[in-house]
């Protein structure tokens, strides 16, 4: 009863002078808006970094050898007796040797291509579908065949979708289309449909590293993923005899460390903001101690009928908790505003569609704590307003 | 029979650096249920001083004060606002009514703080508002009212929780004197059906509404018996005197 009485009248008071209630609240608001933004942006971001691996697929298995010198080294042939002997955890293997020239297509060098040397098997790994053609095959790695396979991106920008049978040059050798791949990510310049795959054997021989240093598992089971992780690092280990000449990386690992990356970000620009909510609090602390002196006599009013500490304590913390949590109430507001204005700027800037949008848990936490605020702050000057003594506050003027 | 409100040689001394202030010295009084008495004297006599104390919104220094048998001066803050709940009613020369709530919320806050029901709280503030004559006014508030209104507010205020004592602080010295009039008229129709009413004032023309007359100088009770009696007017006489 009395909570609703104080209730009522917190909201009274606060729509009695809306200016004033408005500039209490609005280092709350900034607060809330500006942790609202970054917990949304964070999101938008693991999202979007989720959605991207999925599409590769979770159970890829990344092997990268530094090696130490000629003395011992691990080959293709190697790595594939190693899917053989674990079919149970392994399904494919593939090296890959990504290239570093020009891409040149007719008259015109594009420089934003990826070219990788790759398996007859790398297409099972990566699941690419084609839309035309075939993927590389056994024979022409084996042969070395100048052939390639290329992302839509190629195909429908510079052979108006009939790109097998054309020729393009990697680095001045001419290889023949012979594949298109099917579009991943709306064939952007730059994305993963931006790509060229040639026959591995050709990549090393163009490339002048003679050995093979990287390899793209595919994991029978992205249940099993880790386990196909130690399998393959156990016997690396039987070759180098030390753990530091190689990196052996599950998808899922780099995901989760991606993940972790984000979210340390999100808490530190969060924090930074949280600041504001501080600085907030601070203000209806501020405000709250010139409504106790302006209400002294109220105060004594209250006390003379029988109001008791507590009374009036809770009266001027429910003020405070009201003010404040309907000041995080415009802060979410506000914030999901600046995340609708945020997802726009995104994707007019990168093309890339990242949504930025708080969680449910991230705005009912901000509408916690911004409560939580005001009952925090709120306690001193109401235990100053509990305290009066109510001769003095009746004669107040 | 134990009197309602007992004063047994009750002091309040303030200590103001090396001044020694003896607001009340030394009063012993006695005042019966359904009686309606006027504590009068000059301003520094002692009166708001004794009616803080026997309003319980302060403690004496020293003696006893005994509200219907308890002794108060040992009872914590939130004992003493309990006791102003539910034994006190009181009404102030300012009205002192709270301006942004109506007259009928206003009416209920003292029954708020005693956790009455909701439905009975209203039933009760409007019944005292009834019996103040001013039901057609639920809805007003305060500043919408003219003085005497609000006077009769704090008045139904006062009743709604059918208090002891009714302590009415210079009830009058705000208003105009016919409405000063209907205000003391009001007062002692509620004392004729049963209320106990302490009035505090210096006005003895105010005083004299009143059956019996307590008047107090320099924190002394100089004067206690009925306001037709003769010393009531010798001594407001000789205080005149003194004063001029």
């Amino acid at each position: 009863m009395k909570f609703l009485q104080s209730f009522k009248l917190a909201l009274q008071s606060i729509l009695k002078s809306k200016m004033r209630a408005f500039l209490t609240m609005l280092g709350i608001i900034i607060g809330v808006g500006a942790v609202t933004v970054i917990v949304g942006l964070g999101n938008g971001m693991q999202n979007y970094i989720t959605a991207s691996f999925e599409s590769m697929g979770t159970n890829l298995v990344q092997v990268n050898i530094q090696g130490r010198g000629a003395s011992r080294t691990v080959s293709v042939d190697d790595m594939y007796a190693l899917v053989d002997a674990n079919p149970e955890l392994l399904s494919y293997v593939s090296p890959m040797v990504g290239i570093s020239g020009t891409v040149k297509i007719g008259s015109e060098n594009i420089k934003t291509t990826s070219v990788s040397g790759v398996s007859e098997d790398y297409a099972k790994i990566a699941s690419s579908e084609l839309t035309d053609g075939r993927f590389i095959q056994y024979v022409d790695v084996l042969r070395r065949q100048p052939v390639c396979v290329v992302g839509s991106y190629i195909s429908k920008n510079f052979y108006s979708g009939n790109a097998v049978g054309e020729t393009l040059k990697v680095s001045g050798t001419a290889f023949t289309i012979v594949g298109v791949l099917k579009e991943d990510s709306n064939s952007e310049k730059g994305g993963s449909d931006d790509i060229i795959y040639i026959p591995y054997s050709l990549a090393a021989k163009m490339s002048w590293t003679g050995t093979i240093s990287s390899f793209v598992f595919s994991g029978s089971d992205s249940e099993t993923v880790d386990k196909a992780v130690t399998t393959i690092k156990e016997s690396l280990y039987k070759v180098y005899k030390s753990y530091d000449y190689f990196s052996v990386v599950s998808m899922s690992e780099m995901l989760d460390s991606l993940m972790t990356m984000v979210n340390v970000m999100v808490i530190v620009l969060g924090a930074i903001a949280a600041i504001s909510l501080l600085v907030g609090g601070i203000g209806i602390m501020n405000i709250m101690l010139v409504s106790v002196t302006e209400r002294t006599r109220e105060i004594g009013i209250r006390k003379s009928l029988g109001a008791k500490q507590k009374d009036i304590l809770g009266q001027f913390v429910i003020e405070a908790a009201t003010t404040s949590a309907l000041g995080g109430i415009i802060g979410i507001l506000f914030g999901a505003l600046l995340c609708a204005v945020g997802t726009s700027i995104i994707s007019s800037l990168t093309q890339e569609a990242i949504t930025v949008a708080p969680s449910f848990t991230a705005v009912l936490g901000a509408f916690s704590v911004s409560v939580a605020i005001g009952i925090i702050f709120g306690y001193l000057p109401a235990r100053k307003a509990a305290r009066l003594n109510p001769i003095d506050a009746l004669r107040y003027d | 029979m134990t009197p309602l409100i007992e004063f047994k040689d009750v002091f309040k001394i303030y200590n103001m650096g090396d001044n020694v202030v003896r607001a009340v010295d030394g009063i012993s009084i006695q005042i019966e249920k359904g009686e309606f008495v006027a504590i009068v004297g000059q301003s520094g006599s002692g009166k708001s001083t004794c009616m803080n104390i026997i309003g319980c919104l302060d403690v004496p220094t020293q003696g006893q004060y005994m509200l219907a048998g308890k002794d108060v001066g040992t009872l914590n803050d939130n004992k003493l606002a309990e006791i102003r709940n539910k034994m006190l009613g009181f009404i102030f020369q300012q009205y002192n009514l709270l301006p942004k709530l109506t007259v009928l919320e206003n009416v209920e806050v003292s029954l708020l703080y005693g956790n009455v029901p909701k439905g009975e709280r209203i039933d009760r503030a409007k019944k005292a508002l009834d019996r103040v004559g001013l039901t057609d006014k639920l809805e007003h508030t305060p500043s919408q009212l003219s003085g005497g209104q609000q006077q009769r507010v704090s008045i139904a205020r006062a009743l709604a929780g059918s208090p002891s004592v009714i302590l009415a602080d210079e009830p009058t010295g705000a208003l105009d004197s016919k409405t000063g009039r209907d205000v003391l008229a009001l007062l002692q129709e509620l004392n004729r059906e049963g209320n106990t009413i302490v009035l505090i004032t210096h006005d003895n023309s105010i005083a004299a509404t009143a059956q019996r007359i307590i008047r107090l100088a320099d924190g002394k009770v100089v004067y206690d018996g009925p306001s037709g009696g003769k010393g009531a007017v010798v001594h407001a006489e000789d205080e005149e005197a003194v004063s001029q």
